[in-house]
C-alpha cells in the first residue's frame, strides 16, 4: 500500500516515452534522419572547405537541439492536450511535474542522440575532430536543451490547435535557424541580422558548441552569451509553468 | 464519514452563461447515484467540479471528504473517472497502458482482472490505436477501475453504444456495485438511469428538478391513471386521474357490474421516470 515515488513515476513515464516513440516509427525517422540529411547536403556542397563544414557541424548540432526540444515539445504538448490525454493523466495520482519530467527527458534522449550522430558524422565524414571541450559540451547542451524544452513547452500554450501546429512552429524554427548562423558563419551576416540573432538564444548556443567541438575556446569565452541562453529559459519555464493548460480552448 | 460526495449550493457561470444554477445533493457510500438530463443540462459541467477540473463558483463540495479544488493526491488514488471524452496514447496495448496507469496508484488490481471485468479479454495485446470505438470507451473504464477506486465517476460512460455493447456495459457498472464502490453517472438515457441507479436527480438548465429512487420518481410525480375504453364505440378512452386507485376501481367495477358494461381495455397505470423525464425536460 505504499504511494509510488516521483522518481519512479518520472523513470516510468520515461520509459513509456521511449516505447512509444520507437513505435512511432515516420517520427522515429524524421528525428533522426533530418540532421543527418542536411549534414550531407551542406557537407556536399562545402565538400572543399574545412572552414564551412567547421561552422555546419557545430550548427546542425544547434539545430538539432532545437528541433529535439522546442519544436518537439510544442508538437506533443499540442497534440496531449488536444487529444484529452493530459485531462486524463491529470486525474491520476501522478503529479504534473512527474509527467512533464517524464516527456522532457524522452526529449532530451533525443537530443544526446542527435548530436552523438552529428559529433560521429563530423569526425567520420567533416573532418572535424572529436570535441576539445566535453565539459563545455555538456553545459551549452544541457543549458540549450532546458533553455529550448521551457520555451517548447511555454509556445505550445499559443497554438490554438493541432492542425495549426506545424505552421506557427515553423514560423518560429525557420526563422530562428536561417538568422543563428546554423547554416553560415554568422560573423558573416548583415549587421541588424546579427543584432537580432544575438537578443536570441540559438547563436549563443551554437557559439559554445562550436567553441566545445571546433575551437576549443573553454567555457569562459562567451559568458555573457551564455548569460542571454539562461535568461530566455528562466523566461520559458516560467511561461511554461505559468500559461500551463490541460485541455484546449473552445472557440 | 457517510456520504462519499455532497454537494450544496453549488453554482457555476461561463462568462455571463450560468450553467450550473444552485444544486443540492449527497451521493451514499456503496450506492449509485445517476444524474439524468438532456444535452447542455450541466451534468459534466457538476461532474467535473467534483473530480477537481474546475473552478466551483459558489456553493460547497466534499468528495470522500476532500475538498477537490485542491485536487489532494490522497483524494485522486482513491478516484476513479471516466471523461466524456478524452483520447489516449496511440501506440501502447491495452495491457502496457493499464500496467503503466496502476503503477500511479498505492494499491493497484490486477490487470488481467481489469481486462475481465471490462470486457477486453482477447485485447490485450492490442495497440490502442487499433480499438474500435466501443473497445475505447471500455478501455476508459478500465483506466479509471485499475487503481481500485472506492469513488467511480462516470460522464456518459454509453453514449453512441448499440444496444448489445450497452447492456455489457450495464452489467460492468453492476458488477462495480457488487464490489462496493459508489458511482456517480451521468447520463441522458433514462432507460441507463432506471436500470443502474439507485438514486436519480433529474437536472436541467442548471437546477435538479426532482430526484429520488426510479420507483420513488414515478410515484411521486401524480396520480394513479385508470382508463378504459368508452362505450360509445368509436374507441376512445375514458381516463380517471386518482391518488386512491383502489376505491375508484371499486366504485368503476361496481357501476359496470351493475349496469352491465364491461370497461373493454380497462388499465391502471402510474407514471413512470420515463414521464417525469419527458414532462420536465419537454420545452415548453
Ligand atoms: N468550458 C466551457 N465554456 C463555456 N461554456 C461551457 C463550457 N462547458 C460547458 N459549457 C456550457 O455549459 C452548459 C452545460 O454544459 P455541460 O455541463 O457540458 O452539460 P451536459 O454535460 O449536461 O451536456 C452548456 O450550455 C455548455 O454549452
Ligand atoms: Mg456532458
Amino acid at each position: 500500500m505504499r504511494e509510488p515515488s516521483l522518481a519512479g513515476m518520472i523513470w516510468r513515464q520515461y520509459r513509456l516515452e521511449r516505447r512509444m516513440f520507437w513505435r512511432n516509427p515516420s517520427a522515429a525517422f524524421f528525428n533522426f534522419l533530418l540532421p543527418l540529411l542536411f549534414l550531407a547536403l551542406f557537407g556536399a556542397v562545402f565538400s572543399a572547405h574545412q572552414k564551412d563544414l567547421n561552422v555546419i557541424v557545430p550548427g546542425i548540432a544547434g539545430m538539432s537541439v532545437v528541433s529535439t526540444t522546442f519544436t518537439a515539445l510544442a508538437y506533443n504538448m499540442t497534440f496531449l492536450r488536444e487529444q484529452g490525454i493530459l485531462k486524463r493523466i491529470r486525474g491520476t495520482p501522478m503529479p504534473s511535474g512527474a509527467y512533464l519530467g517524464g516527456i522532457a527527458l524522452s526529449a532530451v534522449t533525443n537530443t544526446i542522440i542527435q548530436v552523438g550522430i552529428v559529433t560521429v558524422a563530423g569526425k567520420l565524414f567533416f573532418g572535424v575532430d572529436w570535441p576539445r571541450d566535453w565539459g563545455e559540451l555538456v553545459v551549452y547542451v544541457a543549458v540549450g536543451v532546458v533553455c529550448f524544452a521551457g520555451l517548447g513547452v511555454a509556445f505550445s500554450h499559443a497554438i490554438p490547435n493541432f492542425e495549426s501546429t506545424a505552421a506557427y512552429v515553423n514560423a518560429v524554427f525557420l526563422p530562428l535557424i536561417f538568422v543563428s548562423g546554423v547554416f553560415y558563419d554568422s560573423a558573416k551576416a548583415p549587421r541588424f541580422l546579427r543584432d537580432i540573432a544575438e537578443a536570441l538564444p540559438l547563436v549563443h548556443v551554437i557559439d559554445g558548441l562550436s567553441g566545445a567541438m571546433v575551437k576549443g575556446t573553454g567555457l569562459g569565452h562567451n559568458a555573457p552569451g551564455l548569460g542571454v541562453v539562461v535568461l530566455w529559459g528562466a523566461a520559458g519555464l516560467w511561461l511554461a509553468a505559468r500559461g500551463f493548460s490541460w485541455e484546449s480552448r473552445r472557440n | 464519514m457517510e456520504n462519499a460526495i455532497e454537494v450544496s449550493g453549488l453554482r457555476k457561470s461561463y462568462g455571463d452563461y450560468e450553467a450550473v444554477r444552485g444544486i443540492d445533493f449527497t451521493v451514499r457510500r456503496g450506492e449509485v447515484f445517476g444524474l439524468l438530463g438532456p444535452n447542455g443540462a450541466g451534468k459534466t459541467t457538476t461532474v467535473e467540479i467534483l473530480e477537481g477540473y474546475r473552478a466551483r463558483g459558489e456553493g460547497d463540495v466534499a468528495v470522500l471528504g476532500f475538498d477537490p479544488e485542491q485536487r489532494p493526491r490522497a483524494m485522486r488514488e482513491r478516484v476513479g473517472i471516466v471523461l466524456q471524452s478524452t483520447g489516449i496514447y496511440r501506440h501502447v496495448t491495452v495491457r502496457e497502458v493499464l500496467e503503466h496507469f496502476g503503477s500511479l496508484y498505492p494499491a493497484p488490481r490486477a490487470v488481467d482482472e481489469v481486462i475481465g471485468l471490462v470486457g477486453l479479454t482477447g485485447k490485450e495485446d492490442q495497440r490502442a490505436r487499433r480499438l474500435s470505438g466501443g473497445q475505447l470507451r471500455r478501455l476508459d473504464l478500465a483506466l479509471a477501475l485499475v487503481g481500485d477506486p472506492e469513488l467511480i465517476f462516470l460522464d456518459e460512460p454509453t453514449t453512441g453504444f448499440d444496444p448489445a455493447a450497452r447492456h455489457a456495459a450495464w452489467d460492468t457498472i453492476r458488477s462495480l456495485k457488487a464490489l462496493g464502490k459508489t458511482v456517480l453517472l451521468t447520463t441522458h438515457y433514462l432507460d441507463e438511469a432506471q436500470e443502474l441507479a439507485d438514486r436519480v436527480a433529474i437536472i436541467k438548465d442548471g437546477r435538479i428538478i426532482v430526484e429520488g429512487s426510479p420507483t420513488e420518481l414515478g410515484a411521486a410525480s401524480g396520480p394513479y391513471r385508470i382508463a378504459y375504453r368508452a362505450d360509445n364505440g368509436d374507441g376512445t378512452f375514458v381516463v380517471h386521474e386518482t391518488d386512491d386507485p383502489t376505491a375508484l376501481l371499486h366504485e368503476l367495477t361496481e357501476r359496470a357490474l351493475a349496469s352491465g358494461t364491461r370497461l373493454e381495455g380497462l388499465s391502471v397505470t402510474r407514471p413512470t421516470l420515463e414521464d417525469v423525464y419527458l414532462e420536465l425536460t419537454a420545452d415548453a
